[in-house]
């Protein structure tokens, strides 16, 4: 039987999100057993129009080139694969798109800024293309990325997990740093995935998986102001990663501010 | 009850030598990230001494008080059932061999028996309900085989924090029963109690004075204060059918507003159960885990039947959690699954209050519209 082909494809993004491929070590190995890499940039491997079973796609489309390529890759590809929060919900970079931004940032940023060829938003890959399936994340981790790619090669849709982030954290027995210390931690509204990383080394999830099913926004709000938080920083932790996810930039907009003046 | 002495202060790393000697592992609270959490235990030196938890809703702070006391709080977090009921655990395993024939192994490892330092009685009334979910008519091996060897030295409670009501379940604060030893802290030193004959050995092997019976009474008065000091309550009303009478009640929706849906109050709780499983293979196919982890009535796989979810909305999952954690559990295990520990009102990201929940919901007279 034919291995299965796959193609890793990079837009608007960091890279980390591949690394989840690259750092997978021994299963690295197996994976390249499994199937036929035939485009990973990252890895040196390069064929970008191969046609393939499935295509992971890094980063969010914020260029006219990149609108072309994707749907280039949608066109050569079984199986599409958004890898990450960039991908999936537009990422940092959609943050632009919050108050159409994008010409005066040019202009902030850059010494030249004719040469820079952007669209006017940042936009996820769902925006432009049909997605087959969708990995939150900023970044992805390796075991969640490994999971889909077993269960697309067995054939089965893959596992979606969408509870809070809370879940995770009392299976790990790592202590609620809300009620613990008033942290403002993003978990009650967050999907699961990343197994509740920043808890359990005492830190405050925000809410990088973006949106997890059936969340309640408006009561986490509310107790975000209750812990104290001033509108702004209520903004920047719905905004801050997937400010494109419909849930968190319906929560996230009313308390943001244009520019972030003080509050 | 079979008072056998007083531990004085400085001799209580005895007990948790003979405990070790008899090859337990021994388990009990210390502070570690802002709670008092039920981890290995080589030394006394470990324990919260001069620790008091102060809990509300939704808050869950630890600060110092001048005693010599190593119990002079309320409950973690968690307190046994993480050692028995596992938040997540192999269950088996299958490989595929050259051939492709299938070899399934459990994963059962009879790991060393527990000995656990510190059991309040709300935490020995929900280990009790979890033995009649877990060893009914179909006993789960896994539990099974923890619980079997699991040694338990309870501790009269007598710092209850603004959130227990465990005198109105009738759970505590006294430890009644399902332990090996129980000890009344004061500040000289622990009473100890023989609760079986397993107790008894180990009690054996302790430099125990003789007990005066002021120190009893002492003990049991402050007990009893413990009763008196709390506030909060669950209705004394048959609950049950007060629930199910009022499944359209608008107080379902008014705390489905407030409600993260995100399963903290069930993960804390000491006698909820629901788990799920799932299997877990490794790339290329050949192996597989089957995986039990926690679940909850919270989540949406809860109730994800094929095709449909049962429980869509956090209004049908909050009315689930309530009018079985109240209701239909003395239908199911002969009494309400509720021990009055406050662990959900504490953990909870926003601070509902399941007793006024409870009050709200069955305190009226309310019945549906147009059932006159």
């Amino acid at each position: 039987m034919q291995r299965p082909h796959i193609a890793v494809h990079k837009f608007s993004s960091c890279d980390g999100c591949q690394l989840a491929f690259l750092n997978a070590g021994e299963d690295l190995l197996e994976l390249a057993q499994l199937v036929d890499i035939r485009h990973f940039l990252e890895a040196g491997i390069a064929d970008e129009y191969a046609q393939v079973d499935i295509a992971f796609v890094e980063g969010s489309i914020s260029t006219s080139e990149e609108l072309t390529r994707i749907q280039r890759v949608r066109a050569n590809s079984r199986f599409v694969v958004t890898l990450g929060a960039c991908a999936t919900a537009g990422g940092l970079q959609a943050l632009r798109n919050l108050d159409d931004s994008n010409e005066a940032w040019k202009h902030a940023v850059y010494a030249q800024p004719e040469f820079i060829q952007t669209l006017d938003q940042a936009e996820p890959v769902s925006a432009h293309i049909e997605v087959d399936f969708e990995l939150w994340g900023c970044p992805v981790n390796g075991q969640q990325v490994l999971a889909a790619v077993q269960q697309l090669l067995f054939g089965v849709t893959p596992l979606d997990p969408r509870d809070k982030v809370c879940m995770e954290c009392k299976r790990q027995h790592a202590v609620c740093v809300m009620v613990t210390e008033g942290r403002p931690c993003m978990g009650p509204v967050t999907r699961t995935g990343c197994g509740a990383l920043c808890p359990r080394f005492g830190r405050d999830c925000y809410a990088c998986f973006g949106p997890a099913e059936n969340l309640n926004t408006d009561a986490m709000s509310q107790r975000l102001q209750g812990l104290g938080l001033p509108p702004s920083d209520i903004a920047r932790r719905f905004l801050f990663i997937n400010s494109h996810a419909p849930a968190f930039h319906a929560a996230g907009r009313p308390f943001y501010r244009e520019g972030f003046a003080d509050d | 009850m079979d008072n056998s002495g007083i531990l004085p202060r400085g001799a209580l790393q005895s007990l948790l030598d003979a405990l070790t000697d008899r090859g337990y592992r021994t388990i009990g609270p210390q502070v570690r990230d802002n709670a008092i959490q039920y981890l290995d235990l080589a030394d006394v030196g470990q324990l919260p001494a001069g620790w008091t938890d102060d809990q509300a809703p939704g808050s869950y702070r630890l600060s110092r008080v001048e005693s010599p006391r190593c119990f002079a709080w309320a409950t973690g977090p968690q307190a046994l059932k993480p050692y028995l009921f596992c938040s997540r655990e192999v269950l088996w395993r299958a490989e595929r061999d050259a051939t492709g024939k299938l070899d399934f192994s459990t994963s059962q490892t009879n790991g060393a028996p527990v000995a656990i330092i510190g059991a309040r009685a709300c935490d020995l009334a929900a280990l009790a309900l979890q033995d009649r979910h877990f060893l009914g008519a179909i006993r789960d091996p896994y539990y099974d085989a923890r619980r079997d060897t699991l040694f338990i030295v309870a501790l009269h409670c007598a710092f209850p924090a603004d959130t227990c009501f465990c005198a109105s379940t009738g759970d505590g604060p006294r430890a009644k029963q399902g332990f090996d030893l129980a000890l009344s802290e004061l500040d000289e030193g622990f009473l100890v109690e023989v609760g079986t004959e397993r107790g008894a050995a180990v009690a054996a092997q302790l430099p125990l004075q003789p007990s005066r019976p002021e120190q009893h009474r002492q003990a049991e008065q402050e007990i009893e204060e413990a009763a008196h000091q709390q506030f909060r309550q669950l209705p004394s009303r048959d609950l049950q059918s007060a629930l199910f009478a009022r499944l359209e009640h608008p107080r379902w929706d008014a705390v489905a507003a407030r409600c993260l849906s995100c399963g903290n109050c069930t993960s804390v709780c000491p006698t909820c159960f629901c788990h799920a499983e799932q299997d877990v293979p490794a790339l290329g196919g050949a192996r597989t885990e089957h995986v039990r982890e926690w679940d909850s009535c919270f989540s949406v796989g809860h109730s994800h039947l094929h095709g449909f979810v049962v429980r869509p909305e956090t209004r049908h999952r909050y009315r689930q959690w309530l009018t079985h954690k109240l209701g239909s559990w003395h239908t199911q295990y002969g009494r309400s699954g509720c021990v009055g520990c406050g662990r959900c009102i504490t953990w909870c990201p926003v601070g509902i209050d399941i007793t006024e929940e409870a009050t709200a919901i069955t305190g009226d007279n309310w019945e549906p519209r147009g059932s006159a």
